[in-house]
């Protein structure tokens, strides 16, 4: 698996949009722009809502990662495309 | 004096069980009102109806228990007030929208607009049974336009450029129908485009922007959910130009209008005389 080391991680699996976006803005402030956060998430509206959502507050996906369970790791650096 | 029922239904007044009572169809646009329409609604409901409206299932408004004396009356209090008096029967019905790229984060073409030229062209255009138009904004289809006789839904063609790429493989990931493929190692992508439905998920997600894309019109034919329940068809590529989209309805008015029987929705006419010879007229105008 190639994973990107990131600063942070959370998980997002156990709560549904929008609470997902939510939990992630919060992990994001804890953050320093350029810092990177990785972000468990499931299959659906988390992975189809979640990476337009970052990208329109201005932060940049580096990756996304299918895991076997069908579910997505993605990391993304804060204000990465500010 | 005998009453008109059918001249009556056709401005909009649709009779009750009630004797002399109707309910009043209000004319809507893509379903919006402004306030000072809304305060006219009101007074016309308290004065003349029972105090209060139906919210019809096409965006609609209806006063009802207007009595059969009132009716003129009525009509002028509404007009005043800018307030129109709707349609029914065999003719373009209430035109429908979602709010569309003029407010929506997800819209991809501007759908109350497009209600309102549509207005302007067909509203009301006498043909052999009723017909629908509606408008959505983007795949979510909130305003379910494969139900409508002739239904436009905002697609987007998404185009890759390799060069901004990065290869992260966000838009395989978000994208609903598979027709992505990202090999990360190779730094290589695959794009089915006979796959895509034009929901621009990708371009919407790339963080690169390596995904952009033309937005345009996605059309179906001959939905109805009635007493027969059919999905509208999609046979079109996505169309881009607006005059375009104008002359495909006129082909598709015309086809109805020559080809139908009376009372004859526009699905069972085209089950009925083939979709192949429908398919090849509009083709004519592409």
């Amino acid at each position: 698996m190639s994973e990107t080391k990131a600063d942070a991680a959370i998980d997002i699996t156990d709560v549904v949009c929008p609470i997902t976006f939510v939990k992630v803005k919060v992990a994001l402030e804890d953050l320093a722009d350029g810092q990177t956060l990785a972000v468990h998430l499931n299959d659906g509206e988390p992975i189809e809502n979640v990476p337009r959502s970052l990208k329109d507050e201005g932060h940049k996906v580096l990756s996304v990662d299918r895991q076997a369970d069908g579910s997505y790791t993605l990391v993304v650096e804060k204000g990465g495309r500010a | 004096m005998a009453v008109d029922y059918k001249e009556l239904k056709k401005g909009g007044f649709m009779r009750q069980k009630q004797k002399d009572c109707f309910s009043m169809r209000l004319k809507s646009v893509g379903g919006h009102f402004t306030a000072q329409q809304l305060g006219t609604v009101q007074q016309v409901a308290e004065q003349y109806g029972k105090g209060y409206v139906h919210l019809t299932s096409r965006q609609g408004i209806e006063i009802p228990y207007i009595r059969l004396q009132d009716i003129d009356e009525v009509k002028a209090a509404l007009k005043r007030g800018g307030v129109e008096v709707g349609v029914c029967g065999p003719r373009v019905r209430t035109i429908t929208a979602c709010q569309g790229a003029a407010t929506c984060p997800s819209g991809l073409i501007d759908t109350v607009k497009l209600a309102r030229e549509f207005d302007r062209r067909y509203g009301g255009r006498e043909l052999p049974h009723k017909f629908k138009f509606g408008f959505t904004g983007c795949h979510n289809n909130c305003l379910k336009a494969e139900e409508n006789d002739l239904g436009v839904k905002g697609g987007v063609q998404p185009k890759w450029q390799a060069a901004d790429c990065m290869y992260c493989g966000v838009c395989e990931a978000v994208c609903p129908e598979q027709a992505i493929r990202v090999d990360k190692q190779a730094r290589s992508l695959a794009f089915d485009q006979a796959a895509c439905v034009y929901c621009g998920k990708c371009i919407k997600s790339c963080p690169t922007d390596a995904w952009t894309g033309e937005h345009g019109f996605v059309i179906s034919f001959g939905g109805l959910y009635g007493n027969r329940i059919a999905i509208g068809r999609h046979f079109l590529p996505i169309v881009f130009d607006e005059a375009k989209v104008y002359d495909i309805v006129d082909v598709t008015l015309k086809f109805f209008e020559e080809n139908a029987k009376p009372s004859e929705r526009f699905a069972h006419c085209l089950d009925r005389v083939g979709w192949d010879v429908f398919e090849k007229k509009v083709e004519e105008v592409l």
